[in-house]
């Protein structure tokens, strides 16, 4: 593992909050990943010796977690609250307009790798449904027609890197 | 009669305009000022007056917050824990989210006050993964306390020390039940453990005696520890004391936050008066009112017993508008408070549609552990969404029906109830949806409806 120098001394400060070492199963897996994108097995090989567990401890958790990725994705990350508040409102339309934008089906990173557009469960805003995450930005009131504004505006984004 | 106003004591200063979350606005308003006078009284007077104030946990049971504190092993000469439950994870449930964003101050003071009370040295925030600007707000707000001596070691200069440390969870929704949460935090799956043995005040995280409150739960100690427990009794309504904050989505004209005396306000003035009533040319069908595990409201239904008021007995007869929204009369008619979590359902919504929503959340949160409730939970889900998406049968309620039945009662944890609630209750109401949606599909569906499933 190839870790910044940064994210080896949060990595060296948030095992001194527990009084196991197990403990920061989690919140090592959230930082490798917030670095390198996704959870590798080199990744979880490290962290096992990291805490001083066998490798089927960590792969146990990475295998569970939702939000805990073994491959790649998108450049970004949009998620969509199924549940049914959101539902109600409109969400699979919102889904299904983010799909058709890019080109992808959700759980899918998209052709041009820009972004992986993904369903998930209620996100605790309801009242304000449908609501999507775009990589860590919360958006709110996400009607289809937002949807199509918000996919213009990655796609700028995507250009103006080019 | 019009709706009674909102009584905001958690949410003072939610969407105040002004207002900041860092530790000089907390401090102008008084804040943590009530904190150092708990610190003048002795830790057992705290944990009594919490007992008079009759508060009741937010997170969905609705357990008596001074008794689950009475219940802690102080023998046992182990260190005891705070778990802070920031999962809220139970779909409709979006209160705890405001207080971290916009208040996380009058959080920490209510943590530092039951971790005084209840000698404890150690906390831990339990966020759900999916705030990440929540962890990020809370760890800020966590390290100017501590610079400023309310939390971290010597608080306010005396010799108690406490931490307070922010774990984030990562997209499971049975991270929220205490103990998949406590062994979450202990680096694992989190599968939650049986009780007995494992009950938290005993053998909670690392074995040891553990307290775990909902985030809305803790904010109420502040409260109560500045009021006295006597003064907060008399907010709200017997036996449903001080005020609760609910979450109202779906269908109603003005969706949101609302804060009430808990027991003061009916469903149908909330939904009607507060929230705007229903979507234009729509009629409410149906409510959920604590969270999706919550059995099923259907309008038009009528309840009928008897209810103890003060000393004597009186007879009810509520519709579903009628029901004031406490945790006790949300009981008495088979359902429940849970979380606080209001979600309406107007005529344009199929039942059995809304029920495969529902059902697919359940068979992606099971943990796994328990046969009935994994099995059961995804046979509910592909049941209802083939009825949705292949062929319905007449028969499948029932089908549908005697799946929940088997789950209820027979597993680890009190999600097997929660997932075969919405099932019994939504078969049992809406039975005749269930039997005529075969034909129901073929007719065209009305413009505007949306897909759930
Ligand atoms: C399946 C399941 C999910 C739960 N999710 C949450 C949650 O997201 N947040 C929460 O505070 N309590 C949740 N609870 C309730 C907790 O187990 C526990 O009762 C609560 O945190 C206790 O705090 P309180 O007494 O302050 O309410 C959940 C319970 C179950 C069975
Ligand atoms: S009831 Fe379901 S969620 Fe709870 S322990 Fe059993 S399998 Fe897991
Ligand atoms: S249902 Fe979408 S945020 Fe809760």
């Amino acid at each position: 593992m190839n870790l910044k120098p940064a994210t080896l001394s949060q990595i060296d400060e948030v095992i001194t909050h527990y009084p196991t070492k197990r403990s920061a199963t989690l919140p090592l897996l959230h930082l490798i990943q917030e670095e390198v994108g996704f959870i590798s097995n080199e990744a979880i090989e490290w962290v096992a010796a990291k805490l001083g567990l066998q490798p089927i401890n960590v792969y146990e958790v990475v295998t569970f977690y939702p939000m805990f990725r073994q491959k790649p994705i998108g450049r970004r990350h949009i998620k969509v609250c199924r549940t049914l508040s959101c539902a109600l409102l409109g969400g699979y339309k919102t889904c299904a307009t983010f799909e058709q934008e890019f080109h992808t089906h959700a759980g899918e990173v998209s052709p041009d790798g820009e972004v992986t557009v993904e369903f998930v469960e209620c996100l605790a805003s309801c009242g304000t449904a449908p609501v999507v995450m775009i990589d860590d930005e919360l958006h709110e009131k996400v009607d289809a027609a937002k949807a199509k504004q918000l996919s213009d505006q990655i796609k700028a984004e995507a250009q103006a890197r080019k | 009669m019009p709706a009674p106003a909102q009584r905001r004591i958690i949410f003072q200063h939610i969407d105040e305009p002004g207002y900041t979350n860092d530790l000089a606005c907390y401090v102008k308003h008084g804040g943590y000022e009530i904190m150092k006078k708990a610190f003048q009284r002795p830790p057992a007077e705290l944990v009594d007056e919490v007992k008079k104030s009759g508060l009741r946990g937010r997170g969905g049971a609705g357990f008596p917050c001074g008794v689950k504190w009475g219940l802690l092993d102080k023998k046992s000469g182990k260190p005891i824990y705070l778990v802070v439950n920031a999962d809220e994870s139970e779909p409709g449930t979006f209160k705890d989210r405001y207080i971290m964003h916009q208040d996380p101050h009058q959080l920490i003071e209510g943590i530092m006050i039951t971790c005084f009370a209840n000698n404890v040295k150690q906390a831990y925030i339990y966020i759900r993964g999916e705030f990440p600007h929540g962890a990020r707000i809370l760890e800020k707000a966590i390290a100017e306390a501590r610079a400023a001596n309310f939390c971290g070691p010597n608080v306010l200069g005396s010799s108690y020390g406490c931490e307070i440390y922010v774990h984030r969870g990562a997209g499971a929704y049975i991270c929220g039940e205490e103990t998949g949460l406590i062994e979450s935090l202990e680096g694992k799956r989190p599968y939650p453990r049986i009780k007995p043995p494992y009950f938290p005040a005993v053998l909670g995280l690392y074995q040891c005696p553990t307290i775990v409150n909902n985030v809305e739960t803790l904010c109420h100690v502040k409260h109560i520890a500045a009021m006295g427990g006597a003064e907060f009794a008399k907010i709200g309504t017997p036996n449903n004391t001080g005020t609760r904050i609910l979450c109202v989505s779906g269908h109603v004209q003005k969706p949101g936050y609302y804060e009430f005396e808990v027991g003061k306000i009916t469903m149908g003035e909330l939904l009607n008066d507060v929230c705007g009533g229903p979507l234009p040319g729509r009629k409410f069908k149906a409510v959920i009112p604590g969270g999706s595990s919550a059995k099923v409201l259907k309008f038009g239904e009528r309840f009928k017993g008897k209810r103890k008021v003060g000393a004597e007995m009186v007879d009810y007869d509520w519709a579903v508008e009628d029901v004031p929204m406490d945790f006790d009369c949300l009981g008495m008619i088979g359902t429940m408070g849970g979380s606080g979590g209001v979600i309406v359902m107007d005529d344009s919504v199929n039942m059995v549609e809304a029920l495969a929503n529902i059902n697919a959340f359940y068979a992606h949160e099971s943990c796994g552990q328990c046969t009935p409730c994994r099995e059961g939970s995804l046979w509910m889900k592909k049941i209802s969404s083939r009825m949705v998406h292949g062929a319905a049968r007449p028969e499948d309620g029932q089908l549908l029906k005697s799946v929940a039945d088997q789950i209820a009662g027979r597993t680890i944890c009190a999600f097997g109830e929660a997932c075969a609630w919405p099932t019994q209750s939504y078969v049992a109401k809406f039975g005749d949806e269930f039997k005529g949606y075969a034909d129901a599909k073929k007719t065209a569906k009305p413009g505007g409806v949306t897909d759930l499933i």
